[in-house]
């Protein structure tokens, strides 16, 4: 089954889940993350829509390493990541991430290192339409130090100067 | 060495989807970016040093240590922002 899917069509969460565990009577746990999006961030409020590029090839293979690592470091039995890019709007569906595994535990841990990992290192970028007009959204430093925790070093946002 | 520039997001806007290099010699990311820098008032701005730029090697992070090679293609692009 194919670990990773990235297209512009909404998917369908609970067909997602059923696929990922079809048939494997060692899942215990299904443990799912799914990002939308919101119409409002921080102040700025009336998002109308947001645009998400991305590098085709390399953003699956990126994607496909870190579902590796998930693999390495979590007893789990089975992970897929879904991402939509093109233009979205407030509300949409953007990502999901399943982890299946025997137990909850292992499942809950991979599920949040996948998407802190992706947050830092899967090259999209993501650009909102605003009243005042379009802009491409600042990485956060919050986001590096969520990896950190894993101890990777993420070197994503750029840090603020002293 | 040949070497094939891609860019992404905010640097794409400004600077285009891609263009293909020549240098006389080897080298790193790094000092490809310095390269890239004096090519025009253009790309002296969005590459500048005091901007956040990061790097991929054929298609795989890297840093500007990162020694290029002929046909490489080296893409820059601003702080990822996906999830």
């Amino acid at each position: 089954m194919a670990r990773v899917w990235i297209g512009s069509e909404d998917f369908d969460v609970s067909d997602q889940i059923a696929q990922l565990r079809s048939g494997d009577g060692g899942v215990g746990a299904v443990v799912t993350f799914l990002g939308t999006v919101r119409d409002r961030q921080g102040d700025q409020h009336g998002i109308s829509s947001l645009e998400l590029e991305h590098y085709p090839g390399m953003t699956e293979a990126s994607i496909e390493a870190m579902i590796d690592q998930a693999f390495q470091r979590f007893d789990i039995r089975s992970a897929k990541v879904l991402h939509r890019v093109g233009l979205l709007q407030p509300l949409d569906q953007i990502v999901l991430v399943l982890v299946a595994s025997a137990h909850r535990g292992e499942a809950f841990q991979a599920c949040e290192f996948l998407m802190d990992y992706l947050k830092t290192q899967a090259p999209f970028w993501k650009k909102e339409t605003t009243p005042e007009g379009a802009r491409w959204v600042d990485a956060r430093v919050s986001d590096d130090q969520a990896l950190q925790r894993w101890g990777i070093q993420a070197d994503n946002a750029p840090m603020p100067s002293s | 060495m040949k070497i094939q520039v891609r860019y992404f997001a905010s640097l794409r806007e400004v600077l285009g989807a891609e263009e293909w290099v020549v240098l006389d010699q080897g080298g790193t990311v790094g000092s490809l970016r310095d390269h890239l820098l004096s090519l025009s008032d253009g790309h002296g701005q969005a590459l500048a040093r005091s901007r956040a730029v990061r790097y991929a090697l054929n298609q795989r992070m890297c840093s500007e240590d990162a020694p290029l090679t002929d046909g490489a293609e080296v893409a820059f692009f601003p702080p990822v922002t996906g999830g």
